[in-house]
C-alpha cells in the first residue's frame, strides 16, 4: 500500500512539473542572439485610440547598443495595465533592431502607460515606457468634434490634409493638451467659453461661440475629451476621496 | 416475518430512537442547503464587497441609499432583454464612481447616450442576462452560446439599431465602409433588415476590353501579387499556382474585345512636340489638373501620396498601353462609360505631355522575370475554368462568363451564426468574433482549397470589418422598427438634359454632392444656384480659381467650350435654388456708406470674422474658411445674409458656426461684404 502511494506520489511529481513546464508562454521559446544597452521608441507612441479597439498605428521600438546602433536579435517583452493586449507580446528584433507590435487598449477610457522590456548581456533589465490614451464613446465624439471644428485653430501641427491656421492668429489659442492652463479653468469656465466665445472670459472674440451649433451633450462631450488628453493630467477636484 | 423485518431495521439503523435523530439531522441539513447556497451565492458576495467600498467614500449615504439589496433586474418585454447584471455590477449609473482605478464590477458605466433602464446590458455586451454567477452570464456555456463581447467590437452594437455613421462609433463606420470598398459584398451578400442590401463601392473595371488596355504579362504579375505593383490595392491575392495565373491571363487576353476608338496613336505633331521637350512640363500638368485629389503616387520614402478615389499611379508606366493610356486621357469615356474620372477635354500636346509623363512611371523589376509563351487553346480553356471557379465575375465583367449569383455565403445575420454551424481552428476561442476576425485575416488557414481570397488589410481595418459583421446580428433583423434608426436612403438623382449629360462627362458627382447624391470631397451643390452669382460661376467653370489657399484638392480645369460653360451656368442657376428665399430679394449694391461701415466694424470686432476669413490679403490671415476678397462679385446679397443667420441650415454639417446673429447685424456685414468687388476692390477699402 506504502509502495503504491510512493508510486502515485513520483508519477504526479512528474505530471506536476511536466505541466508546469509547458506553461510559460513563447516568450521563454525565443532564444536572443543579441543583447542592447537601451531601448528607444520608434514609432507608435502618443496615440490616441479607442477603448478596446487596435491602434491605428503599430508600436514600434529599437534596441541599440552602447554605440547606439541597433541590435538584432534582441529579445523585448511589452506589458501593460489590465485589458491592454498586445500582439505579439514579445519577440526579437529585426535587422534593424526594430520590434513592431499591435496594441489593443483596455476596456476603460484614460492614459495607458505601456512597458517594453529587453535585458543587457549582463542580464540587467532595460525599460521603456510608452504612453498612450484610450477615448471612451464621449472622448471619442469630442475628438470628432474637436478634428472637425477646433483642430484647426488650436492644433499647431498642419497635416497636408489640414492647414493650421495657429500659426496665423494674433492671439494663440491654447492647444487642447496644455494642461497647465486647461487644467485651472472648470467645467463650467469651459463650457461659458465653447458656448459663448472668448468674450465670455475676456478673453479674444476670435474664438467665436459654438452654443447655437453644438448641443449641449456636444460639448460635454468635447470637455470629456479635452479633460482626457491635457498634458499633465487633469484631476477632477471634486472626485478625490480618502482611499482606505 | 415481522421480527425478520425489524431486526433488519436494527441491523441498517440501530435503534428506532438514534434512527429517527440521525434521519432529522439529515433532513435539517438538506433543509438548509438552499439557504446557504442562496446566502454564500456569488452576487451576494460581490454585494457585500460593494458595500465594503462604498463604505470607505465621501458620499457613503448617497451611494448605500441608491443601493438595494437583492437579485436586481432590468425586464424590457419588448426588447425580450431580462437583465441580473446589475445585482453585481452595483455602481453602474453612479457619477462619483468613475476613477479608473476602481476595480470591476463595481465602476460606472462609461456615458453613453442611453441609460440602461432603456436599454439593459446584453443589447450592447450580449452574454446571458438572466444568469446570476458571473461564468453563466460572461462566458459561453453549455446552455448559452453567446459570451459577452469583447470591447474591441462593442461598436457593432450600435449598429444593430443605427444604420447609419454616428460621429462616436469610427470603427463600425469604417468597417462598413470597407464591406464596400474592398467589395466583400459582390460575392457575399448582405441584406439590410429594411430589404436593401449593402452595395459594393469600389467599382472593378470591366475585363472585357482589357487587351486594348494592357499586357499579359502585366496581367500575370498582378495576379500573382496586386500589392506588388500597388501597395493600395483593393484587389485581393488569389495566391494562384505560375500556371494557373499563365492560363487566366491567356484566357482574359483571348477573350477580351476591341472598342473602337479606346486607343489612340501619339499625334502626328509629336516630333514638333519632342524639339522642346520639357521635361517638368508634364509633371507641372499633372500637378495643375489636379490630378493627385484622386490618385496618389508612392514617393521615395514609401508614403502613398494622394487622393484615393482613383486607383495609385505609383507604377502606371507598367500597366497601360501608352496609345489606350492617351485615349483614356483624352476622353476616358470611350472605354468605361461609368467611370469616376472626369473626362478633362486636353489639347494634343497636353495628352502627349501627360502620356509621356505618366508612361515614365515604372518599376523596372516589375515585369522583369515574367516570360510567356503564347498562349495554347488548352491553357485557353483552363482560363477560363479557373476564371469560373474563382468567381472572378463577382466583381469584374468578363466576356463569356455570366456574374454568378451569390457566390459565396450570405453574411446577412453572421453576428448571430450559432457556433454549432462553425469549424474553428483548433487552438481557437469558441466565440463567434474570432472565427470572423480569423476567416477575414487568413480565409485559406481554413483549408487549402477554399476560395477566398487573401485581402491586404491592416489589423484595425480587420476589426473594423469585424464589427461591421457582428452587427448583422437577428436581433438587429427583428426589432421593432420604431426602435432602429434608418440610414438615409440612397439618391438616385440624375440632373437632366444638356447640363445633366456635361456634368456626367465632367465625373462633377465623384467630388460634389447634389440632392443626396455624390461624393464629399467638394461642396454641395445643391442650392448653388441660390449661392452665387451667374457671372462668377461661368467665369469659375471656365477657369477655376482657388477659394480656399489652404486646400490641396482643389476644382481642375475642364477646358469647357464657352457654349458649354454657359449651358452649365444656366441650368445651376435655373434649378439649384433653395426654396427657403428669393435670391434677388436684396440688391447687390447700392447701400448706405453707414451701413456698410458697421458691417465692417462688426466684421473685425464683434464677430471677428478674420481668424478664419480673409478680406484684406494684407492684414488678414484667416485660412480656415473660403477668402472674401472678392466675396460681393461671387455670392448673392440674400444667400450670404440667411447663411449669417444659420449656416448650418444653408449647407448642413458646414464649420462655419451659428452666430445666432440679430437681423440688424446680419443686414450689415452683407452690406459690407457686398461691396467686395472683384474691380471695385479699391474703392471698398476706403
Amino acid at each position: 500500500m506504502i509502495r503504491h502511494w510512493r508510486t502515485f506520489f513520483v508519477v504526479s511529481i512528474i505530471l506536476v512539473s511536466a505541466g508546469c513546464a509547458r506553461k510559460p508562454g513563447p516568450a521563454s521559446v525565443l532564444k536572443p542572439s543579441g543583447f542592447g544597452a537601451a531601448l528607444v521608441e520608434s514609432s507608435g507612441g502618443k496615440q490616441i485610440g479607442a477603448t478596446g479597439i487596435v491602434l491605428a498605428q503599430p508600436l514600434v521600438v529599437q534596441v541599440n547598443d552602447e554605440q547606439g546602433t541597433a541590435v538584432t536579435g534582441a529579445l523585448v517583452e511589452f506589458s501593460g495595465p489590465v485589458g491592454v493586449s498586445f500582439d505579439p507580446p514579445s519577440g526579437l528584433t529585426d535587422s534593424s533592431g526594430q520590434l513592431s507590435t499591435n496594441v489593443a487598449l483596455g476596456s476603460m477610457a484614460g492614459r495607458y502607460q505601456l512597458t517594453a522590456h529587453t535585458l543587457t548581456k549582463a542580464q540587467k533589465s532595460v525599460e521603456l515606457k510608452i504612453e498612450e490614451i484610450a477615448l471612451g464613446y464621449q472622448e471619442q465624439v469630442g475628438y470628432q468634434l474637436d478634428n472637425k471644428y477646433c483642430a484647426r485653430c488650436h492644433d499647431p501641427e498642419s497635416t497636408s490634409e489640414r492647414v493650421s491656421n495657429y500659426d496665423n492668429l494674433e492671439v494663440k489659442p491654447h492647444p487642447f493638451t496644455e494642461g497647465d492652463t486647461l487644467n485651472k479653468m472648470s467645467d463650467a469656465e469651459l463650457t461659458a467659453i465653447i458656448s459663448h466665445g472668448g468674450p465670455a472670459l475676456n478673453k479674444s472674440a476670435l474664438m467665436p461661440p459654438y452654443g447655437y451649433t453644438l448641443s449641449k451633450t456636444e460639448i460635454e462631450a468635447l470637455i470629456s475629451y479635452i479633460r482626457l488628453i491635457s498634458d499633465p493630467p487633469y484631476h477632477a477636484s471634486g472626485m478625490v476621496y480618502a482611499q482606505k | 416475518m415481522k421480527t425478520a423485518l425489524s431486526s433488519l431495521w436494527q441491523t441498517l439503523f440501530g435503534h428506532p430512537v438514534s434512527a429517527f435523530g440521525v434521519v432529522s439531522l439529515v433532513l435539517l441539513i438538506s433543509l438548509a442547503i438552499a439557504p446557504a447556497k442562496n446566502y454564500f451565492s456569488e452576487w451576494r458576495h460581490y454585494q457585500k464587497q460593494y458595500l465594503a467600498l462604498v463604505r470607505s467614500r465621501g458620499e457613503a449615504v448617497t451611494l448605500q441609499r441608491h443601493f438595494h439589496d437583492g437579485i436586481q433586474q432590468i425586464w424590457l418585454p419588448g426588447l425580450g432583454v431580462v437583465d441580473r447584471c446589475t445585482t453585481c455590477h452595483a455602481g453602474l449609473k453612479e457619477a462619483s464612481l468613475a476613477d479608473a482605478n476602481l476595480p470591476q464590477p463595481f465602476r460606472r458605466h462609461p456615458v453613453i447616450p442611453h441609460t440602461l433602464d432603456q436599454f439593459g446590458c446584453v443589447m450592447c455586451h450580449r452574454g446571458q442576462g438572466p444568469a446570476t454567477t458571473v461564468e453563466q452570464a460572461h462566458s459561453s456555456t453549455e446552455a448559452w452560446e453567446q459570451p459577452t463581447l469583447p470591447a474591441r467590437y462593442v461598436q457593432s452594437s450600435c449598429g444593430q439599431c443605427h444604420r447609419s455613421p454616428l460621429t462616436g462609433t469610427p470603427q463600425l463606420n469604417l468597417g462598413r465602409n470597407l464591406l464596400g470598398r474592398y467589395g466583400c459584398v459582390h460575392c457575399h451578400t448582405i441584406k439590410l433588415p429594411d430589404g436593401s442590401a449593402i452595395k459594393p463601392t469600389d467599382d472593378p473595371p470591366s475585363l472585357e476590353h482589357i487587351a486594348d488596355k494592357t499586357t499579359r504579362e502585366w496581367i500575370y504579375a498582378w495576379l500573382k501579387d496586386p500589392q506588388a505593383y500597388a501597395v493600395t490595392a483593393t484587389m485581393p491575392n488569389f495566391k494562384l499556382s505560375d500556371p494557373d495565373a499563365r492560363d487566366i491571363s491567356a484566357f482574359l487576353i483571348a477573350s477580351s474585345t476591341p472598342i473602337p476608338g479606346d486607343t489612340a496613336p501619339a499625334s502626328p505633331s509629336k516630333e514638333k512636340d519632342q524639339k522642346a521637350p520639357d521635361p517638368t512640363a508634364g509633371a507641372s500638368l499633372y500637378g495643375e489638373s489636379f490630378c493627385a485629389s484622386c490618385h496618389a503616387v508612392q514617393n521615395a520614402a514609401g508614403n502613398v501620396v494622394g487622393g484615393d478615389v482613383g486607383p495609385e499611379l505609383t507604377r502606371i508606366g507598367n500597366k497601360v498601353k501608352p496609345e489606350w493610356l492617351r485615349a483614356w486621357l483624352r476622353n476616358p469615356r470611350v472605354y468605361d462609360s461609368g467611370t469616376a474620372m472626369p473626362h478633362y477635354r486636353f489639347t494634343d500636346p497636353q495628352l502627349s505631355l501627360l502620356t509621356a509623363f505618366l508612361g515614365n512611371k515604372t518599376d523596372s523589376d516589375l515585369l522583369a522575370n515574367v516570360h510567356l509563351d503564347a498562349a495554347t487553346p488548352e491553357q485557353i480553356t483552363h482560363g477560363k475554368l479557373l476564371v469560373t471557379e474563382y468567381g472572378c465575375a463577382s466583381c469584374h465583367e468578363v466576356s463569356g462568363i455570366k456574374k454568378p449569383d451569390n457566390f459565396a455565403p450570405e453574411l446577412t445575420r453572421i453576428g448571430s451564426k450559432p457556433l454549432t454551424q462553425i469549424i474553428f481552428l483548433p487552438g481557437m476561442t469558441h466565440a463567434i468574433p474570432d472565427y470572423i476576425a480569423a476567416k477575414i485575416r487568413q480565409p485559406r488557414s481554413f483549408g487549402a482549397a477554399l476560395k477566398m481570397p487573401q485581402f491586404s488589410l491592416a489589423p484595425a481595418q480587420i476589426d473594423a470589418l469585424t464589427t461591421a459583421l457582428l452587427a448583422l446580428t437577428d436581433r438587429a433583423h427583428d426589432l421593432p422598427l420604431a426602435l432602429t434608426v434608418p440610414a438615409k436612403p440612397p439618391s438616385n438623382y440624375e440632373p437632366a438634359g444638356k447640363a445633366g449629360q456635361l456634368m456626367a462627362d465632367m465625373a462633377c458627382f465623384t467630388c460634389h454632392a447634389i440632392n443626396g447624391r455624390g461624393g464629399d470631397m467638394a461642396p454641395d451643390l445643391t442650392w448653388e444656384g441660390s449661392s452665387v452669382q451667374r457671372q462668377w460661376l461661368q467665369a469659375f467653370l471656365k477657369n477655376p480659381g482657388t477659394l480656399r489657399p489652404a486646400l490641396i484638392r482643389r476644382m481642375p480645369r475642364f477646358n469647357l467650350s464657352d457654349d458649354d460653360a454657359k449651358e452649365l451656368t444656366d441650368y445651376i442657376m435655373t434649378v439649384y435654388q433653395t426654396p427657403a428665399f428669393d435670391r434677388d430679394s436684396m440688391p447687390s449694391s447700392g447701400y448706405p456708406p453707414a451701413q456698410v461701415e458697421q458691417g465692417k466694424q462688426l466684421f473685425y470686432s464683434k464677430y471677428a470674422c478674420q481668424g478664419c476669413h480673409i478680406i484684406d490679403t494684407k492684414v488678414d490671415k484667416g485660412y480656415v474658411g473660403p477668402t472674401l476678397t472678392q466675396v460681393g462679385s461671387r455670392l448673392n446679397a440674400a444667400w450670404i445674409y440667411h447663411w449669417l443667420k444659420d449656416p448650418q441650415t444653408m449647407r448642413p454639417g458646414t464649420i462655419e458656426p451659428n452666430r445666432n446673429m440679430n437681423d440688424e447685424d446680419a443686414r450689415a456685414l452683407t452690406t459690407f461684404l457686398m461691396t467686395l468687388k472683384s474691380s471695385s476692390k479699391q474703392e471698398a477699402k476706403k
